[in-house]
């Protein structure tokens, strides 16, 4: 008897005590901003890819989930020619985003993924480009490499010296 | 043997090495950038260092450089001392200071020496932050990409460039931290071997330009062992593909053939494979006079079927240019007595002379490995550098006898390359050279003679008399000529180990009975002569032991109506005998069949084209111009219904035999029916082990173990990933997974290991650096010399050499860049292609006024040829060249007579004709 009325107690209690459930999708939850879900390509501050192909997301991948292929523009800007990621088979780890030496690729908190069918998770870079800088206002990697691009030359680059003349003998 | 004592622990190690490559073989990691097996030690790094000791109670120590230092019996050294290991790290410190931070743009990365030796030092950190160098650019030419900002100053690529390949427009340019390394304007490289730069620079300035178009990284790349198709001479190669294209060739080593170093023919001629003029889909005419159309797979097979219905009628027309097993089922399909070599009557005479010379006499034909051993040599007649240019490349490194005494005489080690250097200075190795015309190997010849194929056949005489009496005399022989003989004879008979080079590159037989006169009579003095002979074609020597007719008997079957159906071979005839004739004989076929991967002037009278495999999508066999059989193995699955040749003619052959014949479409079946068949060809079965052959249960994997994308790359299509494709003919899978061990060395895909992802790697591959691979270099003789034999010398003395009144005798001449038909197709290659013209002597122009760059008319055998004027000073009087085989260019049997008539003059303040053919033959002389 004593031990239905404590029951009793600790139900109605719980009336006044906050609430944990969270009324998905009614009320969207509020992720950290370190949460690793979907995955973007982003731009540099420019607006221009920030990603040069390098593959090195797709070799850290440990589900081999990325596919992309390399070119360059007549400048000798790298651009990918198509980005693919099959996120059927993404386990969200993030190590792409560590990988990745121009910040291009950052995982966001948006994990509303959810489809019918599997075929259109395969994303494309048309899915995964977005207009920003994402995580990484300021980065431009293009601004610490030292290859000439269309808009930077040789020595133009941060800490970067002009080019040597060969042809001068001056010490 | 040598006893030294690293880190206290005692090795054995074999004498005369330096410590260097002492501790590289034992398995060691010392970290290096200018050092090179093949380019010996400079010391110019200061990276390989190491600790010695004066002996064991020392614990002080010197650093010294292990590249520099020998490792004698009993040297003490430390390669974990705390202080070396600082140093090192110092150093590497300060290499990096201005490299740019470029490593994710850099086509170097993920197989950068210097990314390699930065991770293995430790050096983790930069410190410096002042402002890095920068350098500009140059355009080197469509092979070859400059970056020059990422240079390390370790000297490689002068090295290779200027004293190991020849080249003169190249060069470490300005001063003090300035240095620059390039040409002294930008410009194509000249150099044939200007791709090795890619693989010898330690890091990112020189890199793949083809590649670039469709860059992966190396542990992308699907690779496997594979064989270069564009010469005689096999050169072992490492084909990488990805996405189903193929996307480069590197070199892989071997010892006996090619080394370290490959040919700009070889690395970058494989855009054919994925060129527009592939042909990807069975085409068949509904009638003869019908346009081409692509019909099924099972539709060709039907038509095949029904032209070959009465077998006895059905010739089969080989090519050299296919594997032995193709050929081999062409044989099998048509029966020996209608199987044809497809070659033309001058390939077919001077092949079969060049097998009987080497298989009937004593002289040994070499192994590019022996080539680069011998101390004395002799070229007759032959082009190396457009013909078999890593020939060329081991001409070049005869091994030179002042500096072999001299380093006697100062104790010097034969590594120590830049004392060597300064000793030898600029005295010239024993290599004659005697060619119709200027050849590029010049400026390391000692001597060189220019005439015209007769008179050089006399030359070669006139040695063979001077080395041994009983070998003909010529009559009639100037005295600069017999003077030049004797100094060649002399020079021979002085050797160890003396080399004669010859070839079919002239086409005169005479020639290489000279050639085989000299070796011969080399070897009756007891000198173990070496007679290199250069066959034009991969697979020249694999159908010349496999026999058949030549073309024209072929076309002779079709004449005397014994034959009415003709299946062709990955062969264009109209390379092979003139337009007419082949025309004419193929008239007079009901049926023409093609099995080809080019579309080539063939697809327009053949009835039915079978799309075929190149050598990066089937496995097969060739045997190079050595005698060497090789395996090559597919890379890369074809498009739908490409197969290999030898396979659609085992599908071809099935109907007629009744049974389904199941071996015959596996490589294994074949191999086997060629050994049984053919007794020659025995030794083709221990090339490489048989499809069967499993390392822990497992194949050898084409992918690496980082290879990406596995889940992606067909999820467009289709999200689930498909099986892996089977390859039922080879110990190799087209996977990631399977045994990480060391394979046999016929199967070795790629040259990686831990910490080293860099072709350096292949040191963890050599049983000893720069010597053989672990369990010895692939590929298996097939033709060896009757040791001790003394055949009779040839008897038949060409006569002198006289200029016809009006006429002119028109000799082949070769270009690196155009001369092949398939690597001619690339993009690369097609850019450096030299123009059509004529070579003609000052005086023969002068005499009939015609001017460099005049259009002329040449007139031989029926043919008239309409071609620019190049005027060439090197050629004898009453010589002409001709281009062989460039694009556009009719076939002429040379060598023949012609006229020439002027028919148009250019004005004469037009500009001079000149940056054509980099590689060329005439063209490029200076």
């Amino acid at each position: 008897m004593l031990s239905i009325l404590k029951g009793i107690w600790v139900i109605l209690s719980h009336t006044f005590r906050r609430r944990v459930t969270v009324q998905y999708p009614d009320v969207q939850p509020i992720m950290p901003p370190r949460y690793r879900g979907r995955i973007v390509l982003t731009r540099d501050p420019s607006g221009a890819e920030r990603c040069v192909a390098c593959y090195l997301c797709s070799a850290v991948c440990p589900v081999e989930c990325i596919a992309l292929q390399a070119a360059e523009d007549e400048h000798g800007r790298r651009y990918p020619e198509f980005f693919r990621i099959n996120f059927s088979r993404c386990i969200f780890c993030g190590f792409c985003e560590d990988a990745c030496p121009t910040y291009a690729i950052q995982l966001t908190p948006d994990f509303e993924m959810g489809e019918y069918v599997r075929q259109n998770l395969v994303y494309e870079k048309e899915h995964l480009l977005i207009s920003g800088p994402g995580k990484y206002p300021g980065y431009d990697f293009y601004r610490m490499a030292g290859v000439a691009i269309g808009g930077k030359d040789k020595g133009e680059a941060e800490n970067e010296e002009p080019p040597v003349d060969v042809r001068s003998l001056m010490p | 043997m040598a006893v030294i004592y690293i880190d206290n622990r005692p090795y054995t190690v074999k004498d005369g090495q330096n410590l260097l490559q002492a501790c590289l073989g034992l398995g060691f990691d010392v970290p290096y950038f200018c050092w090179h097996p093949a380019l010996g030690s400079v010391g110019a790094c200061r990276q390989c260092a190491v600790k010695q000791f004066k002996d064991e109670h020392d614990t002080r120590g010197k650093i010294v450089m292990s590249c520099m230092t020998p490792a004698a019996d009993g040297v003490r050294i430390s390669i974990d001392d705390p202080e070396v290991r600082e140093f090192r790290a110092s150093v590497i410190e300060w290499m990096m200071i201005n490299h740019p931070h470029d490593c994710p743009v850099c086509d170097e990365g993920g197989e950068c020496h210097l990314q390699d030796m930065t991770v293995m030092t430790g050096h983790v950190h930069r410190e410096y932050n002042f402002p890095k160098r920068t350098f500009r650019n140059q355009n080197l030419g469509p092979l070859v990409n400059h970056e020059m900002n990422r240079c390390i100053h370790c000297y490689r690529c002068v090295r290779f460039y200027r004293q190991y390949a020849g080249g003169r427009d190249f060069d470490a340019l300005a001063a003090h931290d300035h240095v620059y390394f390039g040409r002294s304007e930008d410009g194509v490289l000249e150099n044939e071997f200007s791709g090795n730069l890619v693989e010898v620079c330690p890091t990112g300035v020189f890199t793949d330009k083809t590649l670039k178009r469709h860059y992966s990284r190396k542990w992308d790349l699907q690779t496997a062992p594979s064989i270069c198709v564009h010469c005689g001479l096999g050169c072992n190669t490492i084909a990488g593909s990805r996405y189903g294209q193929l996307r480069r060739i590197r070199n892989r080593y071997n010892g006996e053939v090619n080394g370290y170093f490959l040919c700009d023919r070889g690395r970058y001629g494989y855009e054919f494979v994925t060129g527009d003029s592939r042909i990807e889909q069975p085409l068949a005419r509904p009638e003869r006079s019908a346009a081409l159309e692509r019909v099924a797979r099972g539709e060709a097979l039907q038509r095949a079927a029904s032209f070959l219905r009465d077998r006895g009628r059905v010739i089969g027309i080989g090519s050299p240019r296919a594997s032995l097993e193709a050929n081999y089922a062409l044989r099998r399909l048509v029966g020996p007595d209608r199987f044809y070599l497809g070659v033309s009557t001058e390939d077919y005479r001077m092949t079969a002379a060049a097998l009987k010379i080497l298989q009937a006499g004593p002289a040994r034909s070499p192994s590019l490995k022996e080539v680069r051993m011998a101390d004395a040599a002799l070229v007759l007649g032959e082009d190396v550098t457009n013909t078999a240019p890593v020939l060329a490349l081991a001409l070049r490194q005869l091994v030179h006898p002042k500096a072999d005494a001299a380093a006697k005489t100062f104790d010097l080690p034969s590594w120590s390359d830049a004392a060597i250097r300064e000793l030898v200075q600029d005295e010239k190795e024993s290599l004659f050279l005697a060619t119709p015309a200027h050849t590029k190997l010049e400026d390391a010849a000692c001597q060189t003679y220019h005439a015209a194929p007769d008179n050089l056949a006399r030359l070669g005489f006139a040695v063979a008399h001077r080395i041994d009496p009983a070998s003909p005399a010529v009559p009639d022989l100037a005295e600069e000529v017999d003077r030049l003989a004797e100094e060649i004879a002399a020079a021979l008979v002085s050797a160890k180990r003396p080399l004669i080079v010859s070839g079919t590159g002239c086409c005169s037989e005479a020639m290489l009975q000279a050639a085989a006169n000299v070796a011969w009579a080399l070897c009756r003095r007891g000198n173990p002569a070496l007679l290199s002979l250069v066959l034009p074609e991969a697979n020249s020597i694999g159908l010349g032991l496999m026999g058949g007719g030549d073309l024209q008997s072929a076309f002779q079957a079709l004449r005397e109506e014994r034959a009415d159906t003709v299946v062709v071979l990955e062969n264009d005839l109209y390379r092979r005998e003139s337009a007419a004739a082949v025309d004419a004989a193929l008239q007079l076929a009901k049926h023409v069949i093609l099995i080809d991967h080019t579309r080539h002037a063939m697809a327009e009278k053949a009835d039915l084209i079978l799309p075929a495999a190149t050598f990066a999508e089937e496995s097969g066999t060739l045997v190079n111009s050595e005698g060497r059989a090789q395996r090559y193995y597919q890379v890369l699955l074809p498009k739908a219904s490409v197969q290999p040749s030898w396979r659609w003619l085992g599908l071809l052959n099935e109907p007629a035999s009744g049974t389904a014949d199941e071996e015959l479409f596996k490589l294994d079946g074949i191999l086997a029916d060629i050994a049984g068949e053919l007794p020659q060809f025995r030794p083709i079965l221990e090339i490489a082990p048989p499809s069967g052959f499993r390392m822990m249960g497992q194949k050898v994997p084409r992918q690496s173990p980082r290879s990406s994308g596995r889940t992606a790359i067909d999820a467009k299509e289709n999200v689930s990933e498909p099986k892996p494709p089977e390859d039922p003919d080879s110990p190799l899978a087209f996977s990631m997974e399977g045994d990480e061990g060391l394979p046999p060395p016929a199967l070795i895909p790629r040259f990686w290991a831990p910490g080293w992802n860099s072709d350096q790697a292949v040191n963890k591959f050599q049983a000893e650096i720069g010597g053989a691979l672990r369990s010895g270099d692939p590929g298996k003789r097939l033709i060896e010399p009757q040791v001790g034999a003394q055949p009779d010398f040839f008897q038949t003395v060409p006569t002198v050499f006289e200029p016809h009144d009006g006429r002119l005798l028109l000799v082949p001449l070769y270009h690196i860049f155009g001369s092949e038909p398939l690597s001619a197709l690339s993009r690369g290659i097609a850019e450096l292609t030299s123009g059509r013209y004529v070579a003609l002597h000052p005086a023969d122009a002068a005499a009939q006024k015609i001017a460099e760059g005049d259009t002329v008319q040449l007139e031989l055998d029926g043919i008239s040829l309409e071609l620019p004027v190049k005027i060439a000073a090197s050629l004898p009087p009453g010589v002409a060249g001709l281009p062989s085989g460039l694009p556009g260019m009719e076939h002429v049997a040379l060598p023949s007579w012609c006229t020439v008539t002027t028919i148009l003059q250019t004005p004469p303040l037009a500009p001079p004709q000149n940056g054509e053919g980099v590689g060329g033959g005439v063209g490029a002389q200076s």
